[in-house]
């Protein structure tokens, strides 16, 4: 083998209508190496991977495979070229059998036609020797996601991939299945493929990977040697933070006894295999807990479980201590809870529709289609949450669209509010807003508390978590992992709770017998 | 399993149907009414053979009627008026309606359009131009056409399969091999299961989308030509709402209108239970035909239901395949190495 590494990316950058999305990004991949890249939300991953691939265009950098500088335009190009991607969401037709997605527009073909036993056969040939003895005539949607990510990787690898990109492909997968999944890495490495790996396990980055890369911010932090990086180092990097300057400095004043009454819901156990791990948690009225833990490590998972956006399969959900069945959305506005997504574009805002209509949304579907809100009303409640909330401009009229990301956040919060919860969940309240608009959302949640609300807020902002919450909940790796009060709450706390050493018994993280 | 599941009951529904009408009239069981059956759904046949393919594709058709009266029309006026022979007319409106068919396509991939929309479109520009050449119907009394309707393959027992009912026949046979053993039949269901995946696995979607509509028009085209030689004129009116009945016979066979699944034996097999239906009123010969279009709303009310219980139950079987059978499915790395 060359000295030349498989794949050499230098100077790599990207930016979208001003924002700088890759600086200048170096990365290297060798031959039958296992690569981890790591990065919170934002830091550049999948922008990288797009610009690598060429799905979008690079703006500045050169990517070379082999020591040949390539310059794919499409996936498929890049394919072509010997480097392919397998994303989460596995990039295959559930509704074609095995061995035609294996085989999918290069079947074997004698006078035009199909060799089904031929391709059938060969099918089973190379999936052997990923370990898989499945019925490839069968349809390839009613295998499990772990199979159906084993062949999206056999295909790529035979379509003479020689680096292989694998985005999150263990974010749905059990332990068993990520055991497979490792053991078919580590025997694509032995053959001299190189393995891109993006994860938000850190227990995976551990038991599997060579070597780390971290980004933040669409540059490169850092590339060192998985064995000589310490767990607290690497959470560190990927936060950007420096533990000794946290620990120097003061611990955030005092905050004002408040006396939390009882709780106002309880989750005892509630989790969802695949999904979470069994959580309990409790919020009471007046109380604010905090979820803390890095991207992917449950808090969005534990907020959509409590909401009924996912049906949990264990456990219980208390509310003012009597168990309620919550199977869905409907169910929890109907108990009075209220769930304001991460996903302001996507999950929140109805874009074209006018403040005021935005901000009824919720209260109007609690009431049901044949109870409509009079439009004297929806005047009323709007202009008291403009008001209240500080909304600008004060238009009720205006497409939310139009609108500050920090004002948009402020009417979601208007709608959740308007149906009076009992307990509201923020996830990531303060993403995308600008500095000025983030501290008066924090000033918001702060005194929604004092008004007796129950609030369970979701940040990856490690210092605001600190600043509002009363206990913070530290999430890792889809399970509950420590839950600081009072007194222990502090940034160094809670970054030692996300780094620390798993206990071997933890799931995902059970490396394999050699 | 379950995939098959319609087609299976598409089967049993036909072979019961024809049973049952069998002991009411016994005509049932000569190869008469058999032969009578095919040739009655020739055109028919044709038109969902063309459908079949455009909604497993993950696509909808709604010009194909429209695409069966222009094509009578213009046979009739190239024939008897600008004095084409009439194998060239033929050639000439199959061409014709495949660049239509193609341009509706091209239309569907280029400029993403709903193919509801642009297929909407071709329909009324296709009828259009049909009462644009004539506004009436129009006799052919080419020599070919008088010799064609003579033309059959006598059956035993006194039936004849006519010509008409041979090419439905043929048209069947090359479609299933098109659709079920070439590479261009395996996009087809790629296509139907997802245009943006099938895109990503390096499959040129563009070419084979316009091939789809270019092949659903061609085969409209061959409809028309069929039953302009059955009928021996054209108008502009043949085959209104011929689309539909096609498409409910594709969706009696089995097929999904989600498109990814299905195939053409089912549709053989909806088209035929179509006929059946119409069959057994005339042998009645008091029930009013519309009877038929009653009967076939039930029957797709009835199937749609059947599909999508059928496709819960795989889903839930397939959770728990997950839950239990994962394991054995997966075998260690290990075990091997």
């Amino acid at each position: 083998m060359s000295d030349t590494p498989l794949l050499s990316v230098r100077g790599l950058s990207k930016s979208f209508a001003g924002h700088q999305a890759l600086a200048g990004v170096d990365f290297t991949l060798r031959r039958g190496e296992i690569h981890a890249l790591l990065g919170e939300n934002g830091a550049g991953k999948s922008t990288f991977i797009k610009t690598v691939t060429g799905i979008v265009r690079r703006d500045a950098g050169e990517v070379r495979l082999d020591g040949v500088p390539i310059a794919p335009r499409s996936a498929e190009e890049s394919a072509r070229a010997g480097i392919a991607t397998v994303y989460q969401e596995v990039g295959l037709l559930p509704n074609l059998t095995v061995a035609q997605n294996l085989f999918l527009g290069r079947e074997p073909t004698r006078f035009g036609l199909v060799r089904g036993r031929a391709m059938r056969q060969r099918a089973s040939e190379r999936l052997a020797e990923f370990g898989l003895a499945i019925e490839v005539g069968a349809p390839l949607g009613s295998f499990p996601v772990a199979v159906q990510h084993l062949v999206a990787i056999a295909r790529a690898v035979d379509l003479s991939a020689q680096a292989l990109i694998l985005d999150e492909p263990t974010a749905s997968l059990d332990t068993h299945e990520v055991t497979v999944l490792f053991g078919v890495m580590r025997r694509l490495a032995e053959r001299g493929i190189g393995i891109v790996f993006v994860t938000h396990f850190l227990e995976q980055v551990y038991a599997i990977t060579d070597r780390i890369t971290v980004l933040r911010n669409g540059r490169l932090v850092t590339e060192r040697e998985t064995a000589q990086f310490p767990r607290l180092d690497l959470v560190r990097t990927m936060l950007g933070r420096d533990l000794a300057e946290e620990e120097a400095r003061a611990e955030t004043g005092p905050r004002a006894e408040r006396t939390a009454g009882p709780p106002v819901l309880r989750a005892e156990k509630l989790g969802k295999a695949g999904y979470l791990q069994p959580v309990d948690l409790s919020v009471a009225g007046g109380e604010v807990v905090g979820l803390a833990g890095l991207l992917g490590s449950g808090r969005t998972e534990t907020a959509r479980l409590l909401f009924g956006a996912e049906r949990p399969d264990q456990g219980r959900i208390l509310l003012d201590g009597k168990p309620v069945r919550i199977a869905g959305p409907r169910d929890a506005l109907k108990h009075r809870l209220g769930y304001c997504p991460e996903e302001r574009k996507t999950d929140g805002i109805v874009a074209d529709l006018t403040v005021r209509e935005n901000i009824v949304l919720a209260l109007q579907a609690r009431q049901g289609p044949f109870r409509p809100l009079g439009r004297a009303a929806q005047d009323r409640i709007a202009r008291d949450f403009i008001a209240k909330l500080d909304i600008r401009p004060p238009d009720p009229e205006r497409p939310i669209g139009l609108l500050s990301g920090g004002n948009q956040q402020k009417a979601l919060l208007a709608r959740w509010l308007a149906t009076e919860p009992r307990l509201l969940i923020l996830d990531e309240p303060t993403r995308g807003i600008d500095v000025g608009a983030h501290a008066e959302i924090i000033r918001l949640i702060r005194s929604l508390c004092e008004a007796g609300l129950a609030l369970l807020v979701i940040s990856s902002e490690l210092e605001e978590i600190v600043t509002y919450s009363d206990r913070v909940i530290v999430m890792r790796d889809r399970a509950q992992v420590a839950e600081l009060a009072d007194g222990a709450i502090d940034v160094t706390a809670i970054l030692r709770a996300i780094a620390a050493e798993a206990p071997r018994t933890a799931p995902a993280c059970q490396p394999e017998p050699a | 399993m379950s995939r098959n599941l319609p087609v299976l009951v598409a089967a049993l529904l036909f072979a019961v149907g024809y049973g049952l009408c069998a002991t009411q009239y016994p005509a049932f069981l000569t190869t008469r009414v058999v032969g009578n059956l095919l040739t009655d759904s020739a055109f028919l046949g044709i038109v969902a053979v063309g459908t079949t393919f455009v909604i497993i594709a993950g696509g909808i058709d709604l010009s194909v009627g429209s695409v069966v009266g222009f094509t009578t029309v213009f046979l009739a006026l190239a024939i008897t008026r600008w004095g084409i022979p009439p194998l060239a007319a033929f050639g000439l409106v199959l061409a014709a309606a495949t660049l239509f068919g193609a341009a509706m396509g091209a239309l569907i991939h280029v400029f993403a359009m709903p193919p509801f929309i642009v297929t909407l479109a071709g329909m009324f520009l296709a009828r259009g131009a049909g009462f644009l050449l004539s506004t009436e119907s129009v006799p052919i009394d080419a020599p070919l056409y008088a010799a064609v309707s003579d033309l059959a393959l006598a059956l035993p027992g006194g039936g004849r399969l006519t010509l008409t009912g041979g090419i439905m026949l043929a048209v069947f046979l090359a479609g299933g091999v098109l659709l079920h053993a070439t590479r261009f039949g395996a996009t087809v269901y790629a296509l139907g299961g997802s245009r943006q995946t099938t895109a990503l696995m390096g499959v040129p979607v563009g070419r084979n989308t316009i091939a789809v509509y270019a092949l659903s028009s061609l085969l409209a085209a061959l409809a028309g030509i069929v039953f302009s030689l059955d009928t021996a004129s054209g108008t502009p009116l043949s085959a209104v709402g011929v689309e539909l009945d096609a498409i409910a016979a594709v969706v009696i066979g089995g097929t999904l209108l989600t498109g990814g699944q299905g195939g053409l034996p089912g549709t053989f097999l909806g088209v035929m239970i179509g006929g059946l239906i119409q069959t057994a009123i005339t042998f009645d010969g008091t029930l009013s035909s519309w009877w038929t279009k009653i009967a076939t709303g039930l029957l797709l009310f009835a199937f749609i239901a059947l599909q999508q219980g059928s496709v819960a139950l795989a889903g839930r079987s397939g959770r728990r395949a997950r839950t239990t059978a994962g394991a054995p499915v997966v075998r260690p790395a290990e075990a091997r190495a």
